[in-house]
Order: structure tokens, then sequence, then C-alpha cells
């Protein structure tokens, strides 16, 4: 990341957001992960992996995020989130209707356990993050027309 | 895997071409032409299907529980003679829709990004048609609203951008009323199952929530369906979006997040009252009054059959409001024929704008002899819009009067015919200054609308020259059924609950 | 009752907001407090009588608890506000590169 003084923020919003912005990445994912034993789940563990990125948007101006995510790389990354859901539903039709809870599912209040929930959250966890992530990437990059 | 696996196909198919179309389609050529014609095609085939496994299954019904779980605790998808009905119109006019976007969207950049918002239209229509759990139904509502939201938009021309964004402000507050409606009848029920709601509202005498929340959907989804005092967001959205959405919004959305919602929710869950059924009718007839008299001044060829969109739903909304047989009859034959009819009058004025690049009907004049098959499909569904026999619109609108004069209404039956003899000045109107009469210079090299176009006008023109044969014994079958759902009224509940203990 | 009263005061500030502001924004702005008011009053009817939060923890005892359904039905509602608000807020920055103008009076080229 460059020390370039002109784009993005001061010097020391620059240190702060390198030491906390992968902090913040790891919170959101521990709260996807957690989704089955704890408030949060998958969408709001991917509203808080989508501000790690704008985070870095913020801190260190358009050029270096983009590098980072680009916006083919958001909008391909979406799709599979939604395609991994949906595959993952259709697994329960293996063990009889749509939906099924077919994974085995272990004793409670383990990381473990109860069946394909924690696989669903993670696949919305990706869609929602990258997804508000292309939202601000559309909102803020516009490539002006006319 | 018996026969009800079919039933969550009908939202599984769309979705899944949505995002393989976002995903695949920059990268493979004609990927999403592709993707898009065989998933309309295939759920037109199962629509068909599904209607014949219904013919003989016990009961007339048939139950999927989503994930295992039996209702009150799951969302569970019901099959009934009704929802046939609606999701053999809705994937009918989606695939003749997909064909025609397929040689019309050329002039559009981004085709990937259309037709995955197309198909998650279809989507959310179809999971509200089949789903069972009222909570359900506001979701996918959502879906198709804010998909339609995105189409209205497509273009990104000035007055494009302003009609999408005076639908989707008007279109939210509709849900949020719709939301709170919700929210009053799941704190007075404590279920969210539509047949168990509907049983324990029986049961329970009724206090003032239940007018109150009637009155809450009235606004609600009286506003998506362009009832007339909540109409205004209709004549600058349907005409600024792409002809193809058009057709789509005009023929299908405004019936099924509308028309079909009010159905399931007065006549199944709430109980048809005598008050709401008056409520219907004046709404209805104002509705077909208005819209006809101020489609009579314009000039702008799409903007003058969204008008008429607005009259047509209040025959529809008058026809079922009567409560009779006949009258339901009557309301749920027009709907189908007016997404027939509508839907080809739009793609007509959407392959005039590919050929000649002007709605104006001031401007064009003479493409009759240039644009034969466009002229002829146009003759076709104008007579049948106005209610000329043999075409299938005289049949739907004769058994509505006929069903107001059996009740005694006479004064809505005169303004049914009043109507109709408007929109017949209203269209020959269209037909002298769009394609009889003189051409013009600038006009005189187009040429005839690309083959994919031709194909669906001229099939949705032989559904109606044939449509009337829908009343023939042997095929009644089809429109019975759901007139038999709608007047059980609250013994909905009954039916379901004991087919989903199976 | 005091409570769904005030709830529903909140929903008729975000409906002015929508009905009789002049700007774009300011609509914009408006419905989102009525999207507020209306996930507030859901959440609130879920109530229950001296009730703990719905979750389940491995070394306390399950006592009374509030309802969990409404909160449920909630978050899908927050997503589908969130939704919305983009689409429309993307709508009204485009209108501002073609009118020049976020003021509704003057944006008025549809007619008739």
């Amino acid at each position: 990341m460059r020390n370039n003084p002109e784009t993005g923020m001061t010097l020391i919003v620059k240190t702060i957001t390198r030491l906390t912005v992968g902090l913040i990445l790891l919170f959101g994912i521990y709260i996807i992960l957690h989704g089955h034993l704890s408030p949060g789940g998958g969408f709001a563990g991917g509203v808080i992996v989508a501000l790690s990125f704008v985070h870095l948007m913020l801190a260190f101006g358009k050029d270096i995020a983009v590098s980072r995510v680009s916006k083919n790389l958001a909008s391909n990354l979406e799709s599979i989130g939604a395609l991994m859901f949906l595959s993952i539903a259709l697994l329960g039709f293996l063990g009889g209707s749509f939906f099924l809870n077919i994974l085995p599912k272990g004793t409670p209040f383990n990381l473990f356990s109860a069946g394909i929930i924690p696989l669903c959250n993670i696949a919305i966890g990706i869609k929602v993050g990258v997804g508000l992530f292309a939202i601000f990437l559309a909102l803020v990059v516009l490539e002006r027309s006319k | 895997m018996n026969n009800t696996t079919i039933i969550p196909l009908f939202v599984i198919i769309p979705l899944a071409a949505a995002f393989l179309i976002s995903l695949v389609g920059k990268f493979i050529r004609r990927s999403s032409e592709t993707i898009i014609f065989i998933s309309s095609l295939v759920l037109l085939v199962f629509s068909l299907y599904a209607r014949f496994l219904l013919n003989s299954s016990a009961g007339k019904i048939m139950i999927y529980k989503i994930g295992g779980w039996a209702p009150p605790f799951g969302i569970c998808m019901v099959l009934d003679g009704l929802s046939c009905f609606m999701l053999i119109t809705v994937n009918l006019i989606a695939f003749f829709v997909a064909v025609y976007s397929l040689s019309y969207m050329e002039q559009y950049t981004d085709k990937p990004k259309f037709f995955t918002l197309f198909s998650l239209m279809v989507c959310g229509m179809n999971g509200l048609i089949i789903t069972g759990d009222l909570f359900n139904l506001f979701v996918f509502l959502e879906i198709a609203s804010i998909a339609s939201y995105a189409l209205v938009a497509f273009g990104t021309e000035a007055e494009e951008l302003e009609a999408s964004f005076k639908y989707a402000i008007m279109g939210s507050v509709a849900s949020a009323f719709i939301f709170i409606g919700i929210a009053f009848l799941y704190s007075f029920t404590s279920t969210l199952n539509m047949a168990d709601m509907a049983r324990v509202l029986s049961n329970k005498q009724n206090e003032w929530v239940i007018p109150f929340v009637g009155v809450l959907f009235l606004m609600g989804f009286g506003l998506k369906s362009a009832l007339v005092p909540f109409h205004a967001w209709l004549p600058d959205a349907h005409p600024s979006a792409p002809a193809s959405i058009s057709a789509m919004l005009s023929g299908v959305l405004i019936k099924t997040l509308g028309i079909y919602s009010l159905i399931r929710i007065f006549f199944n869950i709430i109980g048809p009252t005598q008050g709401y059924l008056t409520v219907l009718m004046f709404l209805g007839a104002i509705s077909m009054i208005v819209g006809v008299v101020l489609a009579l001044s314009q000039w702008d060829l799409k903007r003058l059959l969204a008008y008429h969109s607005i009259s047509q739903i209040g025959y529809v909304v008058l026809g079922i409001g009567l409560g009779t047989p006949l009258g339901v009859l009557g309301g749920l034959f027009h709907l189908f024929n007016h997404s027939v009819f509508k839907s080809l009058l739009f793609l007509n004025s959407g392959a005039v704008d590919y050929a000649t690049g002007t709605r104006d009907l001031k401007e064009t004049g003479g493409l009759g002899k240039l644009m034969p098959v466009t002229a002829k499909t146009n003759l076709v569904a104008s007579m049948s819009i106005a209610g000329i026999p043999p075409f299938n619109g005289f049949f739907s609108k004769a058994i509505i009067i006929i069903a107001c004069l059996e009740k005694g209404n006479f004064g809505y039956a005169i303004c049914a015919v009043i109507g109709s003899i408007l929109t017949l000045a209203s269209f020959m109107k269209v037909q002298k200054f769009a394609f009889l009469g003189e051409i013009k210079d600038k006009f005189k090299n187009i040429k005839e609308a690309p083959f994919a176009m031709l194909f669906s006008m001229v099939c949705l023109a032989i559904i109606c020259i044939f449509g009337g044969l829908m009343l023939i014994p042997s095929l009644r079958f089809f429109l019975d059924d759901a007139v038999a759902v709608i007047l059980k009224g609250t013994g909905y509940a009954s039916v379901v609950l004991e087919a989903a203990a199976k | 009752m005091m409570l769904y009263f005030l709830c529903l005061i909140l929903f008729c500030v975000g409906l002015y907001g929508v009905l009789r502001k002049r700007n774009l924004v300011k609509m914009i702005i408006g419905l989102g407090i009525m999207e507020y008011a209306m996930n507030l009053f859901f959440v609130l009817l879920g109530y229950r009588f001296d009730g703990r939060a719905p979750i389940y923890a491995k070394d306390q005892e399950i006592l009374n608890m509030v309802d969990p359904l409404p909160q449920a039905l909630v978050l899908t509602s927050i997503v589908i506000g969130l939704g919305v608000t983009a689409l429309v807020i993307s709508i009204a920055v485009r209108i501002y590169e073609k009118y020049g103008t976020f003021d509704i009076t003057k944006i008025k080229r549809l007619k008739g």
C-alpha cells in the first residue's frame, strides 16, 4: 500500500487502517460462521465484510481498492454466491424435499452442527459482502456518461 | 420423487437461469439468449404438464412442503385450480415475450443484464402464485417489483428515469402498507400460513382489525394493480419501458401482483363479505370509465395502450367483485384474454418503434403496406379488445355484462357497455392513424420486423382468434377449477390442511 | 400500547416526507424513515411479558422468551429495504445528470 500523499486521507488514517482492516474482515467472517449459535448470520456478517473493503477505499483512494477487488471480480463473485446457495438447497432433493437439512446435525452448541445452515450462511455472506461493495463501486466510481 | 416435485421447479429454474446468465453472459457469446430461451420454454411445458397432473390428483390440489416441515410450522407451496390458471398465463406470455426480446433488444447495449432482470421478474411472479404462506408472498412480491423498477429504467433516457423513480417510490409506499397489514394479521392470528390463518379467522369473531386490514390491503394491492385512485404511476411507467417489458408489465405483472393477491386474501383468507365486494365493484366501474375517457385524447401510442390497461383491469375487478359463479368466470376469462391481446398490442407498438423510431400517431401513417404482418395482428388485437365476435374479448365481456344483469346491477352493466363502445372508437383511431392512409416520405424504406418478433406476434394472434374455444365443455375445466377455488372461500383452509397432513 | 402508537406516528412522519417534500433525496430519506418505522412495529409485536432474548445458551435455563419469528422476518425486510434504497438512489443520481436539478416540480417532461 503506497504512501501517496495526494490520494486518500492523511498519514494517521492510513496507518490505523493498515492495522484494523484485517481485524474488521476477520470479525465479519467470525459473525458469518457462528450464525447458528449467536445472533448475526449471513447478512449481518456480509455487511461487515463489505465495510472492510469500503474502509480501504475511503482511506487509500479508489485506485488501491479497485486493484484489490475490481468491478468484474465483484460481479462474478456475487453470481457465484447465489448459485452456491441454490445448489446447497438443491442438494436437499437427494434427501426427499427441496431445502431439506441433510448433513449430520451433531450436538448442539458446537461449531460443526445444524446441518446445512453454516454453509448457507457462508454463501449469503459472500453474496451480500461483495454485492454491497459493488453497489458502492457503482455509485462512487461512476463513469460520467453523456 | 413423486409428482409434487414439479412445484418448486417453477421458482428454481428462473432463479438459476438469472444467475447463470449474469455469470456466463459476458464470456460466451449468445449464451444469454440460449439460456433464456431454454428456461422459458421449459417453464411453459412444465406449467401445462402441471395442469395435466392436477386433473389426476385427489381433491384437485397438490401440496409441497419445503424442507419437509409440515404447515403451520413450515412454508408450503399449494397448486390448485387458480394457481394453475395463473401459472399458465404468466409462463405463456413470458415465453413469447422472451422470444420477441431476442431480436428487439439488439438496439440496447447490455443484453445479459436485461435477461437477468427479466428472469428474476418471472421467478418472483411464479413464486408469488404458488406460495401458501403470507410473508413468503410479500418476499416474492418485492423480488418482482424491484426487478420491474430496474427494467422500466433500462434505457436510461431522461424520461425513462423520471417514470421509473415515480413508479419506485409509489410501489415502495404500497409495499409498506402491505407489510403493516401483514403485521396486524400476524399479531391477531399468530400464524403466517394462509390455510391456518383462514381457519383461525373463521373461529374468532370479527373485531375492528379485519376491516382495518382490509383497507390497508386494498390500498397496497390496489396500487400494484392500478385501480383508479391509485393509477397515477401507470401512464408514465408503461410507455417508458422497452416494448417487451411493457408487454410483461401490462400483461402479467399488474395481474399477478395486484389482482391474484387480492383474490387470495379477500376470498380465501378473510372471507368475502358484501361490503368488500361492493367496494371492489365500485372501483372497477370507475376504473373502466376513467381509463377509457383519458385514453381518447392520447396521441402517443404506448400511453394510449397504458390507459386502456387501466380500463380493462376495471372489467376484471368488476367481474370478480360480483361474486356470482358467472361473474367470477367472466372476470377470470377476461384476465387471461387481456394478457394475450394487451401483450400483442404492446409488441406491435414495439415493432412499429423498431422500424420507424417513433411512437407518435401523428407522424406515422400507411404502415400497413410496408409491414403487413404487424398490421394484420394489430387488427386482430384491436377487434379483440373492443369486443367484436368471434374473437376472445367478445366472450369475456359478454359474460361479465350478462352476470351484471343477472344480479340486477343495471348501472354497472351500462358502464361496461359504454366503456366497450369508447374502446372501439379509440382503436379505430389507432388503426386509421398508424396503419391506413398515406405513408410519410421519411419512412418509405422501412422493412417488416425480424423473424423472432413476427413469430411471437403471430402466435399470440392465433391464441386471440381461437381463445373463445376455452368455453366449450371439454376445455372448460381450465376455468371452472379456478372459479371453484374462489367461490369455496375459506373452505380452502380445510382442503389444504387435510392434503398437507397426508 | 403507547409504544405502538408512537411507532405509527413515526410512520406518518416518513409518509409526510414522501408526500410533501420537493427534493428527490428528501423523498428517499422519508421512504427510509417509513421502512424503519414498519420494521420497528413488527419487532415490537413479538414482545412477551418478562421475556428474554430468544437465544439458547449452553449454561442457562430456558425461561420466558420473546417471539423470535418477527425478528427473522424483519431481517428479510431490512434487506429488501436496502435493495430498494440502493436502486432509487442510483436513479436519482442519473436524474441529476440528465435534468440538472433535484426539484420534482421541474422534472415534469411526461404529461397528459
